[in-house]
């Protein structure tokens, strides 16, 4: 009978790391069979912007699924889920960069200054960068007690990622204002956790 | 990476259907005949009924026209912005084909000589059909070239016979939720409105559309009645037309109401000023190459020639 952490280490891991290229291989599916709108780029840099989001959100979920499952479990799955958030945001800043702006660095320039949805969301994925470098178990050794405050920095990305989105829309807001609900749900539930345990 | 797009479907492709169409309305008539025949009258009435995609009889090239090649049928039917359907550009196509658009009527009111409901008959009817190109410019940076057809907006305006009152024309799409689910929530303040300036509305340029590479135009596109101003952003061609108002005070937009900062009532296309939260200077051409670059947008879309002379003198940063 294998134990728990055999099936994390070779059952789970490999099944959630195959689940999240889904979004990534359904784009490319609908890309090949002429599946995407007349303006493919648009669907392309929305499509990977959706999945960032979500992501982050899931990887914002997962501490608070283990504490109210009890399952740590779903710690271990934390870093690959947020380098996931990572991966898709590099996809959607490629498509922004390169098939949207065409290297034109002077109007990239104007538009992360000038912007306010691009400010946010050009912030946003500068401060993940760091996050992704020190995923590593070894970084986060050398980092000691400094990791987990370098790490929070995800709420504040969080909020950038939100925002970005709300500040884009032109005037049905309701999917940004969803992404924005639970990410307050994911944030009060932390604060709600700090307070109780530091009454005790 | 290639990917292929369907917007190299011919214009030759889209006439099959029309001749398919033709045949139909030909077993109509063929239905009809003898119906007529009976006494009834019910032949003019089935020839009436236009149903979008059926072939539009006599028209013939319009002025103006761009040389560029048009958008393929698929680009123009299935990516629109039309809010009453909903508001992402793949709604309308699939929400829009339930509207009733026979019987139609429009209203026209405000300070004219001759008011009045007429029937959409009563309102096309001395109207001879012509064809006119033209680039259509979104304020979302994107771009199409569109083969409309539909006649004059200063030759309708015309019969009205406007007073001296008349500084603006207001115009409203149709308010109804049932059949319209996108305005049962209050993304914008229905029913949509927009409006010109008389001089604006006047041009030569400004059009009503009821066809569409030939045949009637297709709900999500605004059947049966729309306006098209070419050097405006897309969103001041108001579709599904149902009231024309004439004013002497200048009509305020639903989207000068959802954004004041943001939509003015000119909005003409003009790359020197940005919109507050994207840039204006470029534009992508739907059906363009994956890979190729955004085209320069080109000043009131190119038709500068036609209508600068609108706004001589006018501060265009602050008349936006």
């Amino acid at each position: 009978m294998p134990d728990r952490n055999w099936i994390m280490q070779w059952i789970i891991k490999p099944l959630v790391f195959v689940v999240c290229l889904i979004p990534l291989i359904w784009l490319i599916y609908d890309g090949f069979a002429d599946k995407l709108s007349p303006n493919p780029i648009e669907d392309i840099t929305h499509r990977t912007g959706d999945w960032t989001l979500r992501f982050l959100l899931i990887t914002l979920a997962l501490t608070p699924l283990r504490y109210i499952s009890g399952r740590t479990e779903f710690i271990k799955l934390r870093r690959m889920v947020g380098l996931y958030t990572f991966f898709y945001v590099c996809l959607h800043f490629t498509t922004y960069l390169w098939l949207d702006q065409g290297f034109d660095l002077d109007e990239i320039i104007v538009d992360v200054v000038k912007r306010p949805y691009v400010t946010v969301g050009f912030t946003g994925f500068i401060l993940l960068i760091p996050l992704a470098m020190t995923s590593t178990n070894a970084m986060m050794k050398r980092l000691g007690r400094n990791w987990k405050k370098l790490h929070q920095l995800v709420y504040v990305i969080g909020a950038f990622g939100v925002l970005h989105y709300l500040w884009l829309v032109k005037a049905d807001v309701r999917e940004p204002i969803i992404y924005a609900v639970i990410l307050l749900i994911l944030l009060g539930y932390r604060e709600w956790i700090r307070r109780r345990t530091s009454n005790i | 990476m290639l990917i292929k797009k369907p917007t190299d479907i011919h214009p030759s492709e889209i006439t099959d259907k029309g001749i398919y169409l033709q045949r139909r309305r030909i077993i109509k008539v063929a239905v009809g005949l003898p119906l007529a025949a009976l006494g009834s009258g019910l032949l003019n009435e089935v020839l009436a009924v236009k149903s979008p995609g059926e072939k539009l009889p006599n028209v013939k090239k319009g002025p103006f026209s761009t040389e560029e090649k048009p958008n393929a049928y698929s680009d123009i039917t299935t990516y629109n912005n039309f809010y009453e359907f909903g508001t992402d550009k793949k709604s309308p196509a699939k929400k829009a084909g339930q509207m009733k658009t026979d019987p139609w009527t429009v209203t026209v009111e405000g300070e004219c000589a001759k008011p009045g409901k007429f029937p959409l008959e009563d309102i096309l009817k001395p109207h001879p059909l012509e064809e006119r190109v033209y680039r259509f410019r979104c304020v979302e940076a994107w771009s199409m070239v569109v083969p409309w057809v539909g006649f004059p907006l200063a030759d309708l305006i015309k019969r009205f016979e406007p007073t001296s009152k008349a500084k603006y024309v207001q115009f409203q799409t149709l308010f109804d939720p049932e059949q319209m689910p996108g305005q049962r929530r209050a993304v914008l303040e229905w029913p949509y409105v927009e409006g010109l300036r008389m001089d604006e509305a006047m041009n030569p340029l400004t059009l009503m559309v009821v066809g569409l590479y030939g045949e009637v135009l297709p709900n999500q596109n605004g059947a049966p009645l729309r306006l098209i101003v070419p050097w405006k952003y897309g969103f001041k061609s108001i579709k599904s037309i149902v009231s024309i108002k004439f004013t002497e005070n200048q009509p305020i937009s639903s989207w000068m109401k959802a954004g004041p900062s943001e939509y003015g009532f000119y909005s003409n296309v003009n790359p020197e000023v940005d919109h507050p939260r994207w840039s204006q200077k470029k534009e992508r051409r739907l059906g363009d190459s994956f890979f190729a670059k955004k085209r320069k947008t080109r000043m009131f879309n190119g038709y500068a020639e036609q209508v600068a002379h609108l706004y001589k003198g006018m501060d265009l940063k602050k008349y936006f």
